[in-house]
């Protein structure tokens, strides 16, 4: 905003000011166009439905959306719901996350674990796992652990896949460094080969997260009695798009908020790297 | 492995595929020598220097008593990117308070200002010292250095010499250090050997005071039979075969 008032003080400026002035100018109103075409359209859909243009079985206005959040935050439904959700995602990641590392480590330090375990895993990983879902259902039934399974399956493989490859890519002069320094086995894996698979790891958990939105929503289709994916399928038998669109946008802000946690965590876990060090 | 500190090598012999590398090479370090290894490149240089250290395993038919521990800074740094840097000093040290040591060395290597960086972010003469420092916080006994000091700068080269010869001084492991810089073989060893056909086939005492001048004229001829011995045509000199 400052900017906005201060661009026709810039005019009266020595030229000194007025060589930085542009980069900073440009920036902003960058940041400005960014916000501002979602603005519009969000505007325009407003008027649309005002208008009549858009019937609310179709898409509801902006502001009924608005306040349908509103009454499901007060009323608690949307946070529990959330609540459902979230546990299925973070049980079924954490059980994702531990057999994609204990498998990848498993067969990224020996041959014979790559031997036993990379071919198959190489193989599941091309099945879309979401083709699973009638499986699961016969396996698991209707309950929770098809929709844990399925989140659980989902993210095993980025993780597997990235970790491998990060174990498999550690610089070889550094594990003879450390072997020289008299790291044992368990030593040269601990403050070798896992700190430098990090990185990976941790690119690896951030598809897993990907996936892991991607198979609860799947997974909630499932005769769900509660979560997110419950409350939209609700609300479809009641023609309520606005709060079908309520749904969709938690599930957007819980896809971002966890891969800005992700990244947190990277920002912290790598600092060493030469990237961010400088910074 | 033997309670002797000097190292003893016979019948050494490393092949890779056709490529006989070292052949039924002999050795003798006397203990606390400062020896350095010339040779031409693909010599054999590192590969004995890796045997000597562990890190390949020696052939059945061949004696090798080398004295622990062994300390190694290769041709790079090495540093783990991941560990600050009194951490990679302190790595697989078995003592109560290893960054009490891990400080200690580094102050003798002039980092003490440097402790808590990140490997990255050290300077190549920095990360250079930092590895010398992860090498003698083991007080080790044979000290073996590969090239330790080929991408520096010549100012920084200088000082790396006075900083060795000090650590040498005070520590007195048996060291050996491969180099393909005649005069810096000449300023900082008492032998220097010279590896050719898989042998050693120059073995040359230089019996000099330290601290060695470079221009001392003493050097002329040891360092022109050095260059012989490598191979380099002196115009006027006619190459002698070298006695072993
Ligand atoms: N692991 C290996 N497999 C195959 N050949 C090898 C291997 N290690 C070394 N060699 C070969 O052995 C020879 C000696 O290598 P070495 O590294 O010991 O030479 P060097 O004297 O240290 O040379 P430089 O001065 O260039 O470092 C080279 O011809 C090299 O190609
Ligand atoms: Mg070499």
């Amino acid at each position: 905003m400052s900017v906005m008032s201060a661009a026709p003080i810039r005019l009266a400026l020595p030229a000194v000011t007025q060589v930085r002035a542009p980069a900073r100018r440009r920036f902003s109103l960058a940041g400005y166009r960014r916000f501002l075409s979602p603005l519009v359209l969000v505007l325009l859909w407003q008027a649309a439905s005002m208008a009549g243009l858009v019937s609310p079985r179709v898409l509801a206005a902006p502001t009924t959306i608005l306040a349908s959040a509103w009454d499901l935050l007060i009323s608690g439904e949307l946070l529990y719901n959330m609540a459902v959700s979230l546990q299925r995602v973070a049980i079924g990641l954490a059980i994702g996350v531990s057999a994609g590392a204990v498998l990848a480590v498993a067969s990224g330090l020996t041959r014979l674990g790559e031997d036993v375990v990379d071919a198959p895993m190489q193989m599941l990983r091309t099945l879309p796992f979401l083709a699973l879902v009638p499986l699961f259902i016969l396996w698991f039934g209707i309950g929770e652990v098809p929709k844990i399974g399925l989140v659980a399956l989902g993210t095993t493989f980025p993780i597997y896949i990235n970790l491998f490859a990060g174990i498999r890519g550690i610089e070889p002069k550094l594990l003879e460094a450390g072997r020289v320094f008299g790291l044992s086995r368990w030593g040269l894996i601990r403050h070798v080969i896992l700190p430098g698979a990090l990185p990976s790891g941790l690119v690896g958990l951030r598809y897993a997260l990907g996936t892991a939105w991607l198979s609860l929503v799947v997974a909630e289709q499932i005769n769900a009695t509660a979560g997110i994916g419950y409350l939209i399928n609700d609300a479809r038998d009641f023609l309520r798009t606005d709060v079908i669109v309520v749904g969709l946008m938690v599930y957007a802000i819980l896809g971002l908020s966890a891969d800005a946690l992700v990244r947190l965590g990277e920002r912290r876990l790598l600092a060493w790297r030469p990237t961010l060090v400088g910074r | 492995m033997s309670n002797n500190a000097g190292v003893s090598v016979r019948n050494l012999t490393r092949q890779f595929g056709e490529n006989r590398v070292l052949d039924a090479l002999d050795v003798e370090l006397e203990p606390g020598a400062f020896v350095a290894l010339l040779g031409r490149s693909g010599s054999g240089k590192t590969t004995l220097l890796r045997t000597l250290a562990g890190l390949d395993a020696a052939p059945a038919d061949a004696q090798i008593d080398v004295p622990t521990p062994t300390a190694v800074v290769f041709q790079e740094p090495r540093l783990l990117p991941w560990k600050p840097v009194w951490q990679n000093v302190a790595l697989g040290l078995a003592d109560p308070n290893p960054r009490r040591r891990a400080e200690a060395a580094l102050g003798e290597v002039g980092l003490s200002h440097r402790l808590d960086a990140w490997p990255g972010t050290l300077s190549g003469g920095e990360a250079q010292r930092a590895a010398l420092a992860r090498a003698l916080v083991r007080q080790p006994k044979l000290l073996l250095l590969d090239e330790p000091f080929a991408a520096l700068d010549a100012l920084t080269r200088m000082k790396m010499h006075g900083l060795v010869l000090d650590l040498w001084r005070t520590h007195a492991p048996t060291t050996l250090i491969v180099t393909h810089d005649v005069d810096e073989a000449l300023l900082l060893a008492d032998r220097v050997l010279v590896l050719e056909h898989g042998r050693i086939a120059t073995d040359l005492r230089v019996g000099m005071d330290r601290p060695r001048d470079p221009t001392n004229p003493g050097f002329g001829p040891l360092r022109a039979k050095l260059l012989r011995a490598l191979g380099v045509e002196l115009p006027a000199a006619r190459v002698l075969e070298p006695s072993a």
